[in-house]
């Protein structure tokens, strides 16, 4: 099969960008996403161009690092799947494909269709880990964990940290990927000592990147690779209500120590 | 960070301070329609229940500052809201689609700006009386004023009649998607309820919107005069 390309070109944050259009020709409709931009690069190379850069690592869909929007839609056509689990099966034969870069203020662009994510790295420095002492592993089951939270953490902790919720999202939000990082932990008997201050800290550092507020659009979920639920923003919601409430006692309390 | 700091501030905060006051007006909302469709038993309880609303002034403009307190908060953090969202994408999308999202869910800055100016012609209509200062010398046989009277008046003209119906629909639509939201918002979702609340939310506001209009189609078939 054949398409026709029009790829987001920027040398550099600084440089201005623009649309390049390319022919995609001889396809396989069994190759992924990728793999047909590998083919296009070839061809640029032996032209002496410059390939077009894109972000990719595992390419089977857990690491989180691919990341373009197709057609106006971030991970492409295909709901639930990344776009190096995009095959070129999902595109009609002779289609124009559009592909850009990730958009947010938070996400600055690095070069063509790669952008800076760093802001994630830094809601989850923030507070998406749990204090403890490394010892000697724990006795399994020693800690009693309810079945559906155990369900529910792994639901959240499905989350692959790309960015596609920001990505999709028409307010550029983050409140899919932060409240998956904060439900996950939150969920937890290990995570519930940091609870208040996990949430609490999350939140801020995600405003302060830069990303907008939830509108309850929905946009994210459906565009997430891994189905990360809406109904985790409810609960980051209900977390961060709770803390709200709980931290001036917590501080007196503190102060008393 | 202070928690009343927390909530004027953080994108989570304001978003609780839209639901709140979003839900108060809500209220006001569905009791106002309460309130009128008594249009249908007669002028006798219209007016009578009007009457009794101007007859305790604290209860009045208690209410009346509760409202403007709740519309100022919604328009001015609605507004910062929807300036924060649109700085966080700097450069639009080529091909835009919007995926999954519903036309209310998209435009509720432009359905709440349209209902604002809706609530001001509305309230120098039939409050302030500014657009027709002779409906204040309306009084029924009882000296009361003849609210029935004003409504009948006020909606005979069919321009009148349509920019109020379509004022409503925006209010409507807006709450079709803002209802739901509200709970979303407060974190009062969960896999057991997201799926009813979503649904009621948007049988409340057609319910809403045929209460409303039925009103301003009533006196102009005739059947209210
Ligand atoms: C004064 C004019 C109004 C403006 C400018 C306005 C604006 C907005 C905006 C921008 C939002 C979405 C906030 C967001 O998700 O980012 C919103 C939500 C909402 N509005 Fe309004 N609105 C107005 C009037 C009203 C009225 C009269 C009502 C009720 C009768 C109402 C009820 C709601 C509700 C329930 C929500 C959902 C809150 C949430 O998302 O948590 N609004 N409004
Ligand atoms: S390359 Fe790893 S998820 Fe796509």
């Amino acid at each position: 099969m054949n398409v026709k390309l029009r790829v987001w070109r920027q040398a550099g944050p600084d440089t201005p960008g623009k649309f390049v259009e390319y022919e995609a020709t001889g396809l396989n409709p069994n190759m992924s996403f990728l793999e047909m931009l590998d083919e296009v690069n070839e061809d640029i190379t032996k032209r002496g161009e410059e390939p077009i850069s894109f972000d990719h690592d595992c390419r089977e869909g857990i690491c989180g690092m691919c990341s373009c929007v197709i057609n106006g839609e971030a991970h492409g056509p295909e709901y639930k799947v990344a776009t190096c689990q995009t095959y070129m099966r999902s595109f009609q034969d002779g289609e124009t494909i559009t592909v850009e870069p990730f958009r947010a203020k938070a996400f600055p662009l690095i070069k063509d269709l790669i952008v800076n994510r760093s802001a994630f790295d830094r809601v989850i420095q923030a507070g998406g880990f749990i204090s403890t002492s490394a010892g000697s592993a724990p006795d399994g089951n020693a800690i009693p964990v309810p079945k559906q939270d155990a369900d529910a953490a792994m639901d959240a902790a499905a989350c692959i940290g790309c960015g596609a919720c920001v990505a999709a999202c028409k307010n550029a939000s983050a409140m899919l990927f932060v409240s998956a990082k904060v439900s996950h932990l939150n969920l937890l008997p290990q995570g519930k000592p940091e609870k208040d201050k996990r949430v609490l800290a999350m939140v801020q550092q995600m405003d302060a990147e830069g990303f907008g507020a939830c509108t309850v659009t929905g946009s994210c979920e459906a565009v997430c690779p891994k189905g990360i639920s809406l109904n985790f923003i409810a609960k980051m919601n209900r977390d961060y209500f709770g803390a709200l409430l709980r931290a001036p006692s917590k501080a007196k309390a503190a102060h008393a120590d | 960070m202070s928690p009343l700091l927390r909530l004027a501030k953080s994108s989570l905060g304001k978003k609780y301070l839209m639901a709140f006051t979003g839900f108060g007006l809500f209220g006001f909302v569905v009791m106002h329609m309460l309130g009128n469709l008594q249009v249908f038993l007669g002028p006798d309880a219209i007016n009578k229940y009007a009457h009794f609303l101007k007859s305790t002034p604290e209860l009045l403009w208690g209410a009346r500052l509760g409202l403007l307190a709740m519309v100022t908060v919604h328009f001015c953090v609605g507004i910062a809201l929807a300036i924060e969202n649109m700085q966080a994408r700097d450069q639009e999308y080529a091909v835009k689609r919007a995926v999954k999202a519903t036309l209310a869910s998209r435009t509720m800055v432009v359905s709440g700006l349209i209902v604002l100016s809706f609530i001001i012609y509305h309230l120098a209509h039939y409050t302030l009386l500014t657009i027709h200062p002779e409906y204040r010398n309306l009084h029924d046989d009882l000296g009361r004023h003849d609210v029935y009277r004003m409504i009948v008046l006020g909606f005979s003209s069919p321009s009148v009649v349509s920019f109020y119906v379509i004022s409503v629909g925006l209010l409507c639509f807006h709450l079709s998607h803002g209802i739901g939201a509200m709970f979303q918002s407060l974190g009062l979702k969960n896999e057991a309820y997201v799926e009813r609340i979503d649904c009621l939310a948007k049988i409340v506001a057609v319910g809403l919107f045929i209460g409303y209009i039925s009103i301003p189609l009533a006196v102009q078939i005739g059947m209210v005069k």
